[in-house]
């Protein structure tokens, strides 16, 4: 029950702050407040930095010293890369690099 | 007025079909992430319905499995999600007439949903707030069928599913490289990574995301007031 307790605070709290974002700049500047220049720069130049961020978020438990030292992770990263490069379609490059890794590390790296 | 209707419909239809291929394939996929880690479909598809946020609900997987702390989460969801403040300043003003329908289009207002709606110019013979309702409810709909699709399908994959959450890190990568490929100069993509890589050689794999968080905000708004600065100098 505590799990699941967890759980439901969990996703309560994450749709809450979602939605709060998203209704945000229609409650603060929907009326006819001009959007501050600040606030117009970060809201477009976050994303970028968030996505490296969110990428590193993925990868903070490797272990580049022990075990399979990062190198699935590695290979794969780097056939998703050439693959939407070269294809820039979003599903090709995301299915070929989880099932890249998801061979790597259940046969080579297991 | 039916005519309209059906016109409308159907011109969403057609819009939102980019997204269906996109939205039900990265939603199996969340499907299936979130039953590899022993997570219901009940609670796969009342994110997909509340949260309606595709890198969060992947992020969110992890979040739950891992036990994060509630505090954690508010910040992880404030940093991923913060970008949603963007889209919203920029519907302000093709939202404005939308009367009833408009709570649901600024909860429903994703990534993908929002590109379309910006870009589109809408014909003469179409409803305008019933094209953007029926455009995010379309997407929407095969967001939380693909999630459903996923979950069920779960326990009949012939395969092991160890190292599907790798999916969530292809996703963020895609997303950077489009990132990337939009922009000219690429300092934000290169301020994310570093201050991450800095943070978590420094704080660890458990408390890097407040303080990257904070040398991101500080290094871009910095940023901005020495672009300022030098602009006036040269006058």
């Amino acid at each position: 029950m505590n799990n699941n307790l967890h759980i439901l605070l969990t996703v309560a709290i994450i749709a809450i702050v979602t939605a709060a974002l998203r209704f945000a700049p229609f409650l603060i500047f929907g009326g006819k407040r001009d959007v501050p220049k600040m606030v117009k720069h970060l809201s477009n130049a976050l994303p970028a930095a968030i996505m490296g961020m969110l990428i590193l978020y993925c990868l903070r438990n490797v272990d580049i010293m022990s075990g399979s030292h990062g190198l699935p992770e590695l290979f794969a990263i780097v056939v998703v890369v050439i693959l939407h490069l070269w294809r820039k379609n979003t599903i090709l490059s995301i299915a070929s690099g989880t099932a890249v890794y998801m061979i790597l590390i259940q046969t080579i790296f297991a | 007025m039916k005519n309209k209707t059906k016109g409308t419909v159907k011109y969403a239809f057609i819009k939102s079909l980019p997204v269906m291929a996109g939205y039900l394939l990265i939603g199996i996929g969340f499907g299936i992430l979130m039953h590899s880690k022993g997570l219901s479909i009940l609670w796969t598809a009342a994110m997909s319905v509340f949260i309606f946020a595709g890198s969060m609900q992947y992020v969110a997987v992890d979040l739950i499995s891992g036990g994060a702390s509630l505090i954690s989460t508010a910040l992880m969801t404030l940093a991923v999600n913060a970008r949603h403040i963007v889209y919203g300043i920029s519907m302000i003003g093709k939202y404005k007439d939308t009367g009833k329908y408009k709570p649901y289009l600024i909860f429903a207002l994703t990534d993908e949903t929002y590109s379309i709606a910006c870009d589109t110019e809408i014909p003469e013979d179409v409803d305008k707030n019933k094209f953007y309702f029926l455009l995010s409810l379309f997407n929407q709909f095969y967001w939380v069928v693909g999630s459903i699709l996923g979950s069920a399908v779960g326990n009949i994959l012939p395969f092991s599913t160890a190292g599907i959450d790798f999916s969530m890190t292809a996703l963020f990568v895609v997303v950077f490289i489009n990132q990337w490929k939009a922009s000219k100069k690429h300092f934000s993509s290169y301020l994310g990574v570093i201050a991450s890589v800095v943070c978590l050689l420094l704080f660890g794999a458990h408390s890097f995301i407040i303080p990257t968080m904070i040398v991101i905000v500080s290094t871009l708004c910095l940023y901005k007031l020495f672009e300022k600065k030098e602009v006036k100098h040269e006058q």
